[in-house]
């Protein structure tokens, strides 16, 4: 119970601070306007005889490049900060176990980047109004981005624990996940397939986090996709509390 | 209430404190003081269990804390160097925050804020205080939930002469019953609030006594200090150097006519200022001033963390240079 109770403090006082700071507002923002742009310009939603009323390949298509460098933008003060002004001193000296610090500013990021891609909402009661879309289908899309967008924010979170610079907490969790988007696309896997062969070439684009999201947005939530997409965020906190441990002997 | 056993800390190959051990108890407020990098801060981040221990064990109030962290951290109020806060809090939202994590209510939240006056900013944002504000908004974190130990780490450090003074009497008036830890570089401070002070210097202990008794190891104590009318220059020396148990006399600024100086003892001091008044009554010379030097902290502290650098390598500039390094 006190844990539940220390990671709620927790979450409350980091969301607050994300609204403080404006972050919050800009990536919001910055989301639903990016998101809806794309959609409406690049994928001909109102194309005559295109599709069927869809969202697949109109507006699912752009979240998990948005998300990519929109989650470290909302990740990288998680750690970075506490290092660089000395707060984690106070953070970790109050009587509670380090994790439930690690849990409770994850889910503050977390709730942001939820708040974002809920706030796109508008785009469903359009599809909703135009045709008669697939509802597993939409809600397959929305679960995948959220667990894209939080994947993408564990692998911030463990970086924002190695360095007290933000900057170069944005510009390293960034890379790393354009990396694990990149492994399932066509180039790269006929790259890899070609010098190490067919097996090892899916067994690495079966870790890219791109082609689980494309699964899940079709509305095939399998256990597999749903696994790794939470295997990779426990793994991501887990070395988050790993670094802040070794941090400090 | 604490107890430090053979504490050592290495960050890779460097040693930075080094076998420490010592207990404290209820009602003690310990001065720790050392030059910087001696250790202090490290001794202390481990004692609030933020950083843990190499070797050694450390134990709150019977609770270790590696092994019971959250009743060790429970226990103890800290308030690091330099006071870290979250910026963009206000005051009382900070302090509210904590007072959550710490398990406490409002009221410890209003007490804390009238203890440390913090009343006329309560509602300022974090970034917009002053210094001193800060600093006394970080000191009301560590004393929000009324702790049984307290460890400040440089708890004066960047405030004003009364602000300090305020940090003093607080310390003070705390100090009675509960254990209190702070590090600090004015020596002053150490007379002013400690009931007993540790001098640390290379991450060892080297000096561990009451205030009263690190003074009386200078080697300045014990001497005392004449200014006599009447006569001057070598007769007055080598009258006073001929009265018994005395070992050396300094003059310092004679004039023609009187001799200003120190006259050091072999034994004990009582004894010389009896000597030095009969001897000038005999003479029917004029005494002018007679005191025995007590002996300053601040002498102290410099022989015994100077010595250890000499001892370390000849690298080292001139004693004195370090000296006004270690004391600055």
């Amino acid at each position: 119970m006190s844990a539940l109770r220390n990671i709620w403090i927790i979450f409350k006082r980091e969301l607050k601070a994300q609204f403080n700071s404006m972050l919050a507002y800009v990536f919001i923002v910055i989301f639903v306007v990016l998101a809806m742009a794309l959609t409406f310009w690049f994928r001909n939603f109102f194309a005559p005889g295109g599709q069927d009323a869809s969202l697949e390949f109109t507006f699912f298509l752009w979240p998990a490049w948005l998300l990519m460098f929109l989650a470290p933008a909302v990740g990288m003060r998680l750690w970075s900060e506490e290092h660089r002004t000395g707060t984690i001193e106070l953070l970790l000296t109050m009587p509670m176990a380090p994790w439930q610090a690690i849990v409770g500013k994850f889910l503050a990021g977390l709730a942001v980047i939820a708040i974002a891609i809920s706030c796109s909402f508008p785009i469903v009661l359009t599809v909703a109004y135009l045709g008669d879309p697939d509802n597993g289908k939409v809600l397959g899309g929305y679960l995948a981005t959220l667990l894209y967008g939080a994947a993408c924010l564990a692998i911030t979170c463990s970086v924002s624990a190695f360095t007290r610079s933000v900057v170069a907490c944005l510009i390293i969790s960034v890379t790393i996940c354009f990396l694990m988007l990149l492994l399932a696309v066509p180039p790269v896997q006929d790259y890899f397939t070609d010098i190490l062969g067919g097996g090892v070439s899916d067994a690495i684009s079966s870790f890219s986090m791109f082609s689980h999201y494309n699964d899940m947005k079709r509305g095939v939530i399998t256990l597999p996709n749903v696994t790794f997409f939470a295997s990779l965020i426990g793994f991501c906190l887990f070395l988050t509390s790993i670094v802040i441990k070794t941090k400090r002997s | 209430m604490i107890e430090v056993k053979n504490l050592t800390k290495r960050f890779g190959q460097k040693t930075a404190v080094d076998d420490i051990s010592f207990t404290v108890k209820r009602g003690e407020v310990l001065g720790f003081l050392g030059p910087n990098g001696a250790g202090k801060s490290t001794t202390m981040r481990m004692i609030t269990g933020y950083l843990p221990p190499t070797e050694g064990q450390i134990s709150v109030d019977g609770a270790d804390t590696v092994n019971e962290p959250i009743v060790a951290k429970a226990k103890i109020g800290y308030l690091p160097e330099a006071a870290p806060l979250y910026a963009d809090m206000t005051v009382v939202a900070f302090l509210r925050f904590i007072a959550e994590l710490r398990g406490k209510g409002e009221a410890d939240v209003e007490r804390a804020l009238d203890t440390c006056f913090l009343e006329p900013v309560r509602n300022q944002n974090i970034d917009t205080l002053s210094k001193g504000y800060r600093h006394r908004t970080c000191l009301a974190q560590s004393i929000l939930h009324d702790p049984d130990i307290l460890i400040l780490d440089e708890p004066t450090d960047g405030l004003d002469p009364n602000q300090k003074q305020e940090v003093r009497s607080l310390i003070k008036r705390m100090g009675e019953d509960k254990v209190i830890i702070f590090s600090t570089h004015i020596l002053e401070e150490v007379e002013a609030a400690c009931t007993r002070a540790i001098i640390i210097d290379q991450g060892r202990v080297v000096a561990d006594g009451s205030p009263a008794e690190l003074k009386a190891r200078a080697s300045g104590a014990g001497a005392v200090s004449v200014s006599i009318k009447g006569m001057a220059g070598s007769g007055i020396r080598s009258e006073l150097g001929s009265l018994p148990g005395v070992s050396e006399v300094r003059e310092t600024d004679s004039t023609e006519s009187a001799f200003r100086g120190q006259v050091l003892p072999s034994k004990s001091a009582g004894a010389l200022t009896d000597a030095i008044f009969n001897m000038c009554k005999d003479k029917g010379l004029v005494l002018e001033e007679l005191r025995v030097e007590e002996g300053r902290l601040d002498e102290v502290f410099r022989e015994i963390t100077v010595a250890d650098t000499k001892l370390d390598g000849s690298k080292m500039g001139p004693a004195d240079s370090v000296a006004g390094e270690v004391t600055e």
